[in-house]
Parts: C-alpha cells; structure tokens; sequence
C-alpha cells in the first residue's frame, strides 16, 4: 500500500494550485464588492426598470460601479443596448 | 497608553484562544504588563487554555455593567506575574458588551498595562466586530485552507473598514498574518497551500509560522500555553512570532519537512 502510494503521491493530489487558483478569484471577487456602497444594489434594480420602460433588457446588461478616488467617487453606468 | 492586540480570524477552530494565550504569556515573559481578554461572552475557554478555570469570580461584563471593579474580576497567571486574564461571561448575551462599555474598560487597563491582547470569537458578529474595534495591531490566524483564507480576507475587509482607526481616520490597524496547523510535508506534496500561496492571496506582512504539532493538543489539556513547551517546535515559533511583534527580526522557521530518508517513507507510508 505504501509502497505504491510513494509513486502515486508523486503525480497525483496537486490540490494545493486548485485551492490557489479558486481563492484567487473568489478573493478578487469579493473585495471589488466590499468596496461598494450599501445603496449600490437598489440603485441599480431602479436603473433597470427605468430602462426597461423604454428598452427590453436584462438583468446582466446593466452594470453599476463606483470607482472611488482620493478626492472624488465616480458612478459608473454601463448599459448594453440590445441589437435592431 | 497600552498596545492593543486583536487575534482575529473569522473561522472558528483555527487556533485564536492558543494564539491569544501563547502571544500574551510570551509579551509578560519578556517582562512587558500584559492582560488577555476573552470577548468571547457565552462561549468562555481562554480560562481553559490558561489554566485559570476554577479562580474565575466575577467577568467582563460584571465589569463593564458595574458589578465588580476591575480588580476583582482580574485573575493573575501563577506562572508568569506580569500577566492578568480577564474572562469572558458565560451567561450573558453577547449584547452586554457594549462599545462604550468595552471602551471603559480598556481605558482603564491602559493605564495600568503595556499591551493589552483581545481574544476574538469566531464570526464577523457583535462579539467579533467589539474584540477589533479599538485595536492598534491585528494578528490574523489563519489555516493553509480554502474557507480560512477566504474568512480572513474577510475580516481584514472589516478591519479596514468598522474598526476605530478606519471610522476615525487614522493610520490604519497594523495587519499580521500567523499561519498556523502547517504541514510541510503535504505543501512540498502539493496538498496544501503554502505559505507564499496566503502571503500572495492575503498580501499582509507575515509574524509566524505555527507547524501542526501535537505539542498544542497536549499544551491545552494541560492548560500551558503552548509558548512555554519551550522544547517544541510551536513553542519556538510562537516565541519568534513574539520576538517579530516587538520588532525584533528573526528568520521563519519550521517551514520546510524535516526530510525522511526513502525507507521510512516506504515503511511509514510517507
């Protein structure tokens, strides 16, 4: 048993990368909403349905963030307008 | 004007109490006035680790709702005489301590100490946010494991953002990260993070490298705090991590496997 698990330890079992790989990303994620003001997701609900009265679009082509710098913040509104 | 230490992590179970007892018992071997308190209102266990259990009186909410003086509620380690515990309550709602009664007390023991050590409980709830808020220094333990990482990031968001120093504007709480329960031997086999790997994730400057060992275990039946297995590996590393606290500079140890030759591998199972 051990004798083959020498060999196999070898190759097998990198998760070590996976779990840094997976961090990375999910780490990432969450500090670019951590950063985000509380009113962010209402905001952008509003925005939505403001746009909707007068073009059909969904939830994911609206993107609302705010970029902050030293002396101001600013709201950044991405629409993407479907083709006619 | 006392240093005030938080040890913080968001996940339960990775090493707070241990971390919290050795650093403390390690700032008073060297001589420093130091008091450890457990903010962990409900779930008391500091006393435990530092073998104080039975001489518990009065807490820190009988403290901060004015029912005993701090004195009272101040118990003193038998090892090492420059340092105090003050327990947790373990009847109370985690509510009872309120940031102007916390305030109260650590302003009090400020004057009286040099460092002042704050035993977080786990979470990002009431207990949690109490234990960083006034502090001036962060320990941050945390595991070579994915949902440890991951909460740890999360409580230095919070550190950077609720505590004191965030909401005052001042310089921010100074972040240490203690890597503890690490395996060399599963990091060189590619099963768990490395040391580089949380550095580069959490990008905080290291204090320690705490190896897994089963020194810790039998430190905590015993109720020793692990820095005085002076023989140990956990031991020397919390007394390095100590020694880097009050900036002296000492090389990581304990990070590499001590290598076994090919026949106890086989024989052992590697």
């Amino acid at each position: 048993m051990s004798f083959l698990d020498y060999f196999k330890s070898k190759k097998n079992n990198r998760s070590a990368s996976v779990a840094k790989e997976r961090l990375q990303i999910i780490v990432a994620h969450e500090r670019g909403q951590r950063d985000q003001p509380d009113y962010l997701p209402e905001l952008q609900k509003e925005l939505l349905a403001v746009i909707r009265k007068y073009v059909q679009i969904s939830d994911d082509q609206v993107q609302v963030e705010v970029d902050r710098n030293d002396s101001c913040s600013v709201l950044e509104l991405n629409v993407t307008l479907p083709e006619h | 004007m006392a240093r005030i230490i938080v040890v913080t992590s968001g996940k339960g179970g990775v090493g707070k109490t241990t971390t919290s007892a050795s650093i403390s018992t390690g700032l008073a071997k060297r001589g420093h006035k130091t008091v450890v308190i457990d903010f962990d209102v409900g779930l008391r266990n500091l006393d435990l680790i530092m073998n104080c259990e039975r001489r518990v009186v009065y807490d820190f909410v009988n403290v901060i709702q004015g029912e005993a003086t701090l004195n009272q509620a101040l118990i003193r380690d038998k090892r090492v005489d420059t340092l105090y515990i003050l327990p947790a309550s373990q009847t109370r709602e985690k509510e009872a301590l309120t940031k102007d009664g916390v305030e109260k007390v650590i302003n009090e023991l400020s004057d009286r100490f040099d460092y002042i050590v704050c035993d977080s409980p786990a979470g990002i709830e009431h207990g949690a946010l109490m234990a960083l808020y006034y502090a001036d220094e962060a320990v941050v333990v945390t595991n070579p494991e994915v949902s440890s990482v991951r909460d740890s990031d999360r409580i230095l968001g919070i550190l950077q953002s609720k505590s004191r120093r965030a909401e005052m504007g001042q310089d921010p709480v100074k972040e240490h990260l203690l890597l503890s329960r690490y395996n060399p031997d599963r990091v060189e086999k590619g099963e768990m993070l490395s040391v580089a790997d949380v550095e580069e994730i959490l990008a905080i400057p290291l204090l320690g490298v705490i190896p897994e060992s089963q020194v810790v275990l039998n430190a905590s039946n015993q109720g020793v705090p692990v820095i005085l297995e002076e023989d140990s590996d956990a031991g020397q590393a919390y007394d390095d991590a100590v020694a880097r606290l009050l900036g002296e500079e000492r090389e990581h140890r304990f990070m590499t496997s001590q290598k076994k030759g090919f026949f106890s591998r086989m024989f052992k199972g590697g």
